[in-house]
């Protein structure tokens, strides 16, 4: 056999040996996509279907055939599902607990993080890991005694018992110190030789640079204020204090056996909508903040 | 250097932590030691105790709440949600987020979808799965009753030949009950989960990859041999949360089945542990709600220790 023929044959079963990759890399392309797609499909399956189903009238709700777009678009879902949860106050109380509790969380959040980055005092360290030591206990832990404790404060069923005991988070500051940390110590001390005061060099300085952990902080905790459930159950369930989601479930408690699912299904997007709006516009800022924290909300 | 400044105004610090500290201490600290306390001392009720009554110290409230039929049932639910949840979730999402990794086309809105359950209220959308798995037809299976509903699974299943199933309503079967909520639960844990894994699998060196492609490596011996050794310490990560998660799963049964937590002829089917605490805190018996809080605790304590113990085994770095 000569050297080109084994060069040739050689150059043959390589031709054939890419051409059969190609085909390979396709089908498992396809494959992928379609797995990919299916799955997308049915993690987006339950939004449409609220969607779907808060359009439609009882009647076609109902019907044994499922229809995938309403005929008749009752957008009046909306306006009852507004009055019969009274999703309006609802949406006023948990702004305000949630507005008020990210601001007073923000300041003192800002200020031990600053002393923990920044200054050097005794027992820092002792009292840094002390802190991080409580985030491994569950919260249930703490909910038992702090129910007695604000009984005792006779703060049931107003704003103050909603705020005050979750202004602290150990996490935040955690993330916060980090953040504040990687900003030069040189930068502290020209503005010490300048005559700046710490609070001056805190809010012309630290703040500015670690603007988007601020963001995500107060995203997380305005969405933590939105989806709090249990909590308040337990310690604001009256009228006047009543947050959304607890007002949702209580609204649409199945009692009679009848339940008018369209309407439901309205309130349910009507809550969900202002988080979704945040997630539209914030995406980054919640992705940043989740994948360093792993808690909801 | 910062020292040299600081070591005159030590004060300063403290001021500026004493809002965080006094409200730790009143809403961290005491907690820890009265939740401890109140879980050794017999019988303890917050109620009888403004009462004047004294109570014993022992382990007296460990031994019934472990003997409580009721306790034993939250455990074995809440037990069984993160067993069969957390492994099918972490599969699921890493199946997804190497999909995620190798495509090109459509993949940042893709990656929106997969997150976007994370930014839901779990009571809302555990109310729209309530409607999806409701059953078709009367709610208590007799003729002359109004059709109450119908649930766009059973509509499917029906379409594809199968018989309705009854999954939450009146006489559900415990099998159909976890059903549900084995999904609802997947549905919402894997938006983190795909975050963490998509996150690691973009930080891998693709000189790896390249290497095996020139020694012509298969598929899937670059999958386990590579992708899955270089993303175990975030698999490790996923896993940990989601069993710590798992044993603190309320919630979400809350948003199918509301309080009563099971369907209406057996309520409190599908109790778990923290709504256990929760039960006893409204009867007043903080003794036994702190003793199950520290059950609870010592479970996430030694679950984590075991999980911590075999990824340092199987953590490739």
């Amino acid at each position: 056999m000569s050297d080109n023929k084994i060069i040739l044959m050689h150059e043959r079963n390589m031709a054939e040996q890419t051409s059969h990759q190609k085909i390979m890399t396709v089908i498992v392309k396809v494959l992928l996509y379609a797995f990919i797609l299916a799955m997308a499909a049915i993690v987006l399956f339950p939004f449409y279907w609220m969607i779907n189903s808060s359009l439609k009238t009882l009647e076609e709700y109902r019907r044994s055939v499922p229809t995938f777009w309403p005929h008749r678009l009752m957008l009046s879902n909306y306006s009852s599902a507004f009055t019969t949860a009274n999703l309006g106050k609802l949406f006023l109380n948990t702004m305000y607990v949630g507005v008020v509790s990210t601001a007073l969380s923000l300041v003192i959040t800002v200020l031990s993080a600053f002393a923990f980055a920044r200054l050097s005092f005794k027992g820092k360290n002792a009292l840094f890991a002390g802190l991080l030591a409580t985030m491994m206990i569950p919260g249930e832990l703490f909910t038992i005694t702090n129910y007695s404790t604000v009984t005792n404060l006779g703060w049931i069923n107003t704003y103050t018992v909603l705020i005050v005991p979750f202004l602290v988070s150990v996490f935040y500051i955690y993330l916060l110190r980090q953040n504040f940390m990687q900003i030069p110590d040189e930068l502290y001390l020209a503005a010490k030789v300048d005559g700046t005061s710490d609070l001056k060099y805190l809010w012309k300085v630290m703040i500015p640079l670690s603007l988007p952990t601020l963001i995500s902080i107060t995203i997380l905790k305005m969405m933590g204020a939105w989806n709090s459930y249990i909590w308040p159950r337990l310690v604001a369930n009256d009228e006047a204090h009543r947050l959304i989601t607890n007002g949702l479930r209580n609204a649409f408690t199945e009692t009679t056996g009848d339940v008018n699912y369209p309407v439901q299904m309205a309130a349910v997007a009507l809550v969900s909508a202002p988080l979704f709006l945040v997630f539209i516009f914030l995406r980054k800022y919640i992705m940043q903040g989740v994948s360093r924290s792993g808690i909801k909300g | 250097m910062a020292d040299i400044v600081d070591s005159k105004n030590q004060w300063k610090a403290w001021v500026y932590l004493s809002p965080a500290i006094a409200l730790l201490l009143v809403f961290t600290v005491w907690p820890i030691f009265n939740t401890v306390r109140m879980a050794f001392l017999e019988g303890y009720s917050g109620l009888m105790n403004v009462g004047g009554a004294k109570f014993q110290f022992g382990i007296g409230n460990f031994r019934k709440v472990l003997q409580y039929q009721r306790f034993l049932s939250c455990l074995k639910t809440t037990s069984l949600l993160c067993i069969i949840t957390v492994p099918i979730s972490t599969i699921l999402a890493l199946l997804i987020a190497v999909c995620l990794n190798s495509i090109r086309i459509l993949q940042k809105p893709l990656q929106t979808i997969f997150f976007l359950p994370y930014v839901t209220n779990s009571i809302a959308i555990g109310m729209v799965f309530a409607a999806m798995f409701n059953i078709v037809g009367s709610f208590y299976g007799t003729q002359n009753e109004i059709i109450v509903t119908a649930g766009i699974v059973n509509n499917i299943i029906e379409f594809l030949g199968g018989k309705a199933v009854n999954w939450i309503n009146y006489g559900s079967t415990y099998l159909a009950n976890m059903t549900v909520m084995v999904i609802y639960i997947v549905w919402n844990a894997l938006p983190f989960k795909i975050l963490i894994l998509l996150g690691g699998l973009q930080s891998v060196n693709k000189q790896y990859y390249d290497a095996a492609r020139v020694d012509g490596t298969s598929r899937r011996r670059i999958f386990s041999r590579i992708t899955v050794p270089l993303l175990s310490p975030m698999i490790a990560y996923v896993v940990i949360t989601g069993f710590i998660g798992g044993f603190k799963e309320y919630t979400s049964i809350v948003g199918i089945f509301g309080e009563t937590m099971g369907p209406a002829d057996d309520a409190k089917r599908l109790n778990t542990m923290v709504g256990f605490i929760y039960d006893s805190l409204s009867t007043n018996s903080q003794g036994r709600a702190s003793a199950a809080a520290l059950i609870l605790f010592g479970i996430i304590l030694v679950v984590t220790l075991i999980n911590l113990r075999v990824s340092k085994k199987r953590v490739h770095y």
